[in-house]
């Protein structure tokens, strides 16, 4: 009798102890650092339109992890947003994107420049004051001979390899300037766009205008580059620094740590707040691993801003929603409908399409509302000035559910009255986009549409959806991916994708392989005009145009949930970097 | 799992000519006995019938799927987004949504019924698994049985051509050749190629066992009295080939064969997983593994329930395996 009383006894302190586990660890994720677990997060958005924990204290270190490393630190050689908007610690530009939350974001200010460019000789001449006070970090002055080195760098191109050619294409588009390296000037200075009457003062001269010509100039290729510094491919290893943060170590692959540039004053940078005293960023491969320890608290912000994983984002949905944001970023995940494909040539077997895909589904698919995003009905993101509500399909008033009459009824105007077979590729690197088109798949298949899914190699991807011939060798008729804007505009986003002269052999974007007067001239059109809020209208046009003709089929507007670090200050997100943290502004509590 | 290997120590000697060709020595008494003393091996033991019942149910269930899925199931390929939360889009319900619907619950993101999925997965798991044996066991027994019984050159070559293939890296092998083959290949289209390919790649690199276990055989039956005699009566080479010696390799065949469906089982399903396996949306136990990766730590019963079919499948077959071999005895010599 004695031995079951203390074997039960023995059971019920342990089944306490493992119940005091678990309780321990089920809270431990939230509030660490901060008075022993009971602080709880800003809110579930707090840093959507607006800033979460405000703050102007400076100190501490802000921790950063990725899985990815940026695609270089060298200004004028990257591509990727996320480096982006990290090089904002360390370059500075003419103009650059305001410190503000959300659409307001996109704003263009005064960076170096002491404003927006004088636009003179209809739209064809950009002039800029320098403010006064600008120094390098090694305390020498930064003039506009040295911004007009740094944007000549992309003209190098055997050397600077990776980053945007907007500028090169913008300014000199003949490329009859052969880059710094191969100048045979005494000051390296040859390129005729540019000129540099004094050192405060840059004129850009452009061939013909460009409407988004000064977002070219806010990408971190637009950023100053100290001659006697440059150094070329190596560049990246070291860049020298017009920010407020410096280089301390970089190694490639596996970590980066920035330390306050003391040659930095507040007083001609207004933008930047500059909190932390340190930066750092591990680079680790393991995504899983790396949401759990944000959630632990070892690190404060995911560099790579794209979203937790599906595992990672249950646990902070669930267990602590208070510390997560719903990124919205500029990504819109899409079918291209191939021309080429029969019977997708004939514009009623696309509509058939967009009337029988269950927009609802993919949705779902992709991770619901939060998660996977909004339901699209406009080929632009909702961040871009020409996006509007219009819904030619009723894909919104439906809710996202398929009008399977009205798909049928496309089907027999296009002679294929009980459906017909084509082919979709989808990438299988990306989370959920071969489940996205086995969806597609299945919901077709309901008017007899029948669809083989080809999930290819992500890496693999660019060559064979981009290739015109290698589609129509394959037999391809739908093409699905996501595409995000390299600057936030209808031709930063539209242009690559749906403009006849951009359809090329290979690396071609234009999917669907539009060939379209009116939509190229709507482009000729929208470009040339200065005034964004005109462009937009012109690119309402082309958005309306496309949805008429069935020739690219937007589904969802991406949003991402990501984790806002409970150290994490002044954090917002940014819609001119894609829905991510403004890295620059962010600050920790010690 | 790995196979005991039965190679003589012995080099093997220069066969002799043909004799002269007069009436066999076999026996089709003795043959029939062998059998029924195998049955009544076999039947009393329990662990290996046991094995034998789950592999027929299997089998049965591969064969009528549609109709098991028709009456317990829904459509594999059909999705049930509304059996998902809406903001984790993992299933609701518990144990991730069993129910009387739904036997073995739904996928997280998709919502597709499990059962149904594995029930069809019994299919292609089966039928890549039976088809590569076959494919192995015909290619194996036939170069087998030639290196065995000429021995020579022949036999040097074999060898060395097994020996080759028994070191290739045949998974690094088969995922390059599926990202690499054309869609369309001799008239089939989609799921068909990838069957086709994986049949007959599995089948090719798993001959080479087969083959060592028969030439080994052939080595030391070809010397018997009764081959002898054959020979001496004038017996022709293809028919002490495969009338004097074939229904003496029959057990340790039929042996091997029944303990390779499991490898290649396990196989399919490790290049299922690595998405070198079946196409979307066919169903595949492999493929459901993969899938079940990402959310394994809040709905971990979408990667027991294909786990726990690849087990128990690898399990039974191998055990009745091993009971065959024991019922048959084929180390033990007439």
């Amino acid at each position: 009798m004695s031995t079951v009383t203390s074997k039960r006894r023995l059971t019920a302190g342990a089944a306490l102890v493992v119940a005091a586990l678990m309780t321990t660890t089920a809270c431990g994720g939230g509030g660490e650092g901060e008075g022993g677990g009971k602080s709880k997060g800003a809110g579930f958005n707090a840093a959507f339109n607006k800033v979460a924990n405000p703050s102007t204290k400076k100190g501490g270190t802000l921790k950063m992890v990725g899985k990815q490393d940026l695609d270089s630190a060298d200004p004028q050689r990257s591509y990727y947003g996320m480096a982006w908007d990290f090089m904002r610690f360390y370059t500075r530009q003419l103009v650059t994107y305001d410190t503000k939350p959300g659409v307001a974001s996109t704003k263009l200010v005064g960076d170096l420049a002491t404003g927006p460019g004088e636009i003179t000789d209809g739209g064809k001449t950009y002039t800029y004051k320098l403010r006064d006070g600008l120094t390098w970090e090694d305390g020498s002055k930064l003039t506009s001979k040295d911004v007009k080195y740094g944007i000549e760098r992309i003209w190098a191109t055997d050397t600077i390899t990776g980053g945007p050619q907007y500028l090169k294409q913008t300014l000199d588009p003949k490329g009859e300037y052969k880059g710094p390296y191969k100048d045979k000037s005494a000051d390296k200075l040859g390129l005729k766009a540019i000129e540099t009457p004094d050192d405060n003062t840059i004129v850009f001269k452009l061939p013909k205008p460009n409407g988004d010509f000064e977002q070219f100039l806010a990408m971190p290729s637009g950023s100053p580059v100290k001659a006697d510094k440059d150094t070329g491919a190596k560049y990246t290893q070291r860049p020298f620094s017009s920010g407020p943060y410096k280089f301390e170590t970089y190694k490639p692959g596996k970590s980066i740590v920035l330390v306050r540039n003391d040659k930095w004053q507040k007083a001609t940078d207004p933008l930047r707040a500059a909190l932390p005293d340190k930066v750092t960023v591990t680079i680790s491969a393991n995504l899983e691993e790396n949401d759990k320890k944000l959630m632990e608290g070892d690190y404060d912000v995911d560099l790579n801003g794209t979203g937790m994983t599906q595992s990672g984002r249950v646990t902070a949905v669930q267990d602590h929603k208070d510390s997560v944001d719903n990124m919205q970023t500029s990504f819109v995940r899409y079918v291209a409908l191939v021309h080429t494909a029969k019977p997708l040539d004939d514009v009623h077997c696309r509509k058939a399409v967009f009337y029988a895909t269950d927009f609802a589904g993919l949705q779902q698919t992709r991770g619901g509302e939060i998660a996977g995003g909004a339901i699209a009905n406009s080929t632009l993101p909702v961040s871009i000035k020409g996006h509007s509500d219009y819904d030619p399909y009723g894909v919104l008033a439906r809710k996202g559910k398929p009008d399977l009459a009205k798909a049928k009824d496309e089907l027999k105007q296009c002679g294929h009255p009980t459906g017909f077979s084509t082919k979709l590729t989808a990438r299988n690197n990306n989370p959920g986009e071969v489940d996205a088109a086995e969806a597609l798949q299945e919901q077709l298949g309901k008017v007899g549409i029948k669809i083989e899914v080809d999930p290819l190699d992500g890496a693999e991807a660019s060559s064979i959806t981009g290739s015109p011939s290698v589609v129509k060798k394959r037999g391809y008729g739908m093409t699905m991916s996501g595409w995000g804007p390299d600057f936030p505009s209808g031709q930063g986003f539209g242009q690559p994708l749906w403009d006849s002269r951009f359809l090329a052999d290979t690396g071609n974007y234009n999917e669907s392989q539009i060939k379209d007067p009116q939509i190229d001239k709507l482009f000729d059109d929208a470009i040339a005009e200065t005034d964004p809020v005109k462009a937009g209208e012109i690119y309402k046009q082309v958005d309306k145009r496309i949805l008429d003709q069935a020739d690219w089929m937007p589904f969802i507007y991406e949003k991402n949930i990501t984790w806002r670090g409970s150290r994490l200050t002044n954090a917002y997100m940014s819609d001119a970097y894609n829905g991510r943290y403004d890295y620059v502004s962010l600050g920790v509590v010690k | 799992m790995t196979a005991p290997l039965h190679e003589p120590t012995t080099e093997a000697d220069p066969v002799a000519a043909d004799g002269p060709a007069v009436d066999s020595g076999v026996k089709k008494v003795e043959g029939r006995s062998l059998k029924q003393i195998a049955w009544n091996r076999l039947k009393q033991d329990r662990v290996a019938l046991t094995g034998g019942i789950v592999v027929l149910v299997l089998v049965v269930v591969a064969v009528f799927a549609p109709l098991i899925v028709g009456l317990l199931g829904h459509p594999p390929n059909e999705f049930h987004q509304d059996m998902l939360d809406p903001l984790t889009n993992l299933p609701t319900g518990d144990l991730g949504g069993v129910s009387g619907d739904y036997l073995f619950g739904v996928e997280p993101n998709k919502g597709r019924d499990i059962f149904s999925r594995i029930v069809y997965g019994a299919r292609i798991s089966l039928l890549v698994a039976f088809l590569a044996a076959l494919v192995a066991v015909a290619l194996g027994t036939l170069f087998g049985i030639v290196a065995g019984y000429f021995g020579g050159w022949v036999d040097a070559l074999i060898s060395r051509i097994m020996d080759v293939l028994l070191s290739f890296p045949q998974l690094l092998f088969i995922i390059s050749l599926v990202s690499v083959l054309p869609d369309d290949l001799l008239g089939l289209t989609g799921s068909g190629v990838r069957i086709a390919v994986l049949v007959a790649v599995i089948g090719f690199f798993g001959w080479p066992y087969v083959g060592r276990i028969v030439r080994g055989q052939t080595l030391s039956l070809r010397e018997r009295e009764y081959v002898e005699a054959a020979r001496s009566l004038g017996g022709g080479r293809t028919y002490i080939l495969f009338r004097e010696l074939l229904p003496n390799l029959v057990a340790p065949i039929t042996v091997y064969a029944t303990l390779m469906i499991p490898t290649n089982i396990l196989t399919e399903a490790a290049l299922s997983f690595l998405g070198a396996g079946v196409r979307p949306p066919t169903a595949s136990w492999g493929g459901m593994l993969r899938d079940a990766l990402e959310t394994y730590e809040h709905d971990p019963m979408f990667m027991v329930f294909p786990g726990v079919t690849i087990f128990i499948t690898v399990l039974a077959f191998n055990l009745f395996g091993d009971g065959l071999r024991d019922a048959l005895d084929p180390k033990g010599t007439r």
